[in-house]
C-alpha cells in the first residue's frame, strides 16, 4: 500500500520501536526510501530519544545522594524493615 | 521470597543476597541496594512533581518506605520496577494531599494533535551529543519535557529517559499497552517538534553563541 507523508508520521514511534505488522512496516520503509522530509523527521526523532536516554540531562542536584544516605542512616539505626504482610 | 530470578545473572543474584543480608539484620547494606537506582527515582519523581526539591523529598520518602517494606517484595517483580512503584505511589499521594490534578485532560491535547505536523527540516542528521555538555542545551530539553501534558511527561520518562519496557510501562501506570503506544507516539512528536528547530542550529553549529537561554518558543 503506498502511504502518504501523514500516515507515515504515525507510525514513526511504532517504527522505532519496532513495533509495526510486517506489512505496514514495509510499506512505511518504502516511502521513507524516497522522501527525504519522512527520514529526516524519522532521523531527527531518533536523535532526540537518543538525547532523552542520556543520564546528564536529567541529573541529580547537587548533594542528593549525600541528603538521601543521611536520612536514610537515620533510620536504618533504629529501625528494622516491618514483618512481611500477611498474604490472603 | 522465591528464587526464579534467572540462573547465572549474577546482577540480581546479588540483588536478592543484598536482601536477604538486609532482612536478616545487616541493615546498612541497604545503602547498597538502593544506591544504582537514585538517578532513575529521582527523574520518575521529577515527571510528577515538576519541582526538583520536592522530588528529593518524594524519592526520601520513597526509599524509607521501601526499606520498611523489605520484607513484602516478592522478587517475581524486577526489584528497579518495584522501586518506581513506590516512588510513583508517594509522588502521586503528595500530589491528592495538594489537591494538585495529576493529570490534565488529554481530550483537548487529543484534539489539537488532530493535525499533528512535525518540524520537517532534512538538514539535521547528527546527535549533538557532545552540545549535552552545555547547560542551555540540558535546560532545552527539561523545559521542553516539563511542558508536555502530565501524562505523556510520565510515559516518556519512563520509557524513553529511563528505558522501560513498555509492558513494565503500562503496569506501573495502570493503563494498556495499547495506550502506552499511543502517547508515547505523541510525546514524542510534540518533543520533536518543539526540539528540532533548535537542536538543529546546536548541530550545525556549534561554534556559534546561540543565547538559548532567552529564547521563548512555547
Amino acid at each position: 500500500m503506498v502511504l502518504s507523508c501523514r500516515h507515515v508520521w504515525d507510525h514513526i514511534s511504532g517504527y522505532i520501536d519496532n513495533t509495526l505488522d510486517p506489512q505496514v512496516r514495509a510499506d512505511v520503509e518504502r516511502h521513507l526510501a524516497t522522501c527525504e522530509i519522512c527520514s529526516a523527521i524519522l532521523d531527527s526523532t531518533r536523535n532526540i530519544i537518543v538525547l532523552m536516554a542520556d543520564d546528564r540531562v536529567f541529573e541529580l542536584p547537587l548533594d542528593f545522594s549525600q541528603r538521601l544516605h543521611a536520612r536514610l542512616d537515620e533510620v536504618l539505626q533504629h529501625e528494622y524493615p516491618e514483618p512481611p504482610a500477611l498474604g490472603p | 521470597m522465591t528464587t526464579r530470578a534467572p540462573v547465572g545473572h549474577r546482577e540480581i543474584a546479588s540483588e536478592q543476597e543484598l536482601i536477604a543480608s538486609i532482612l536478616a539484620g545487616q541493615r546498612e547494606n541497604f545503602h547498597l541496594l538502593i544506591r544504582p537506582y537514585e538517578q532513575q527515582l529521582y527523574r520518575t519523581a521529577l515527571a510528577l512533581v515538576k519541582n526538583e526539591a520536592e522530588a528529593e523529598d518524594v524519592v526520601q520518602d520513597a526509599v524509607l518506605k521501601a526499606y520498611r517494606k523489605l520484607a513484602s517484595f516478592r522478587g517475581d517483580a524486577k526489584f528497579s520496577t518495584w522501586l518506581i512503584a513506590i516512588t510513583l505511589n508517594e509522588a502521586r499521594g503528595r500530589l491528592r494531599k495538594e489537591n494538585r490534578a495529576a493529570f490534565d485532560s488529554l481530550d483537548e491535547q487529543r484534539e489539537a494533535n488532530g493535525d499533528f505536523t512535525p518540524a520537517a527540516l532534512t538538514d539535521w542528521r547528527e546527535v549533538p551529543l557532545a552540545a549535552l555538555e552545555r547547560q542551555e542545551i540540558r535546560a532545552l530539553i527539561q523545559q521542553a519535557v516539563a511542558e508536555l501534558p502530565d501524562a505523556y511527561r510520565e510515559i516518556i520518562t519512563l520509557r524513553d529517559v529511563e528505558e522501560l519496557s513498555v509492558n513494565d510501562t503500562a503496569s506501573l501506570l495502570g493503563i494498556s499497552v495499547a495506550l502506552v503506544k499511543v502517547r508515547l507516539h505523541r510525546a514524542r512528536m510534540m518533543l520533536q517538534k518543539k526540539l528540532v528547530p533548535h537542536l538543529r542550529l546546536v548541530a550545525k553549529s556549534g561554534r556559534k553563541r546561540l543565547g538559548f537561554g532567552r529564547l521563548s518558543w512555547f
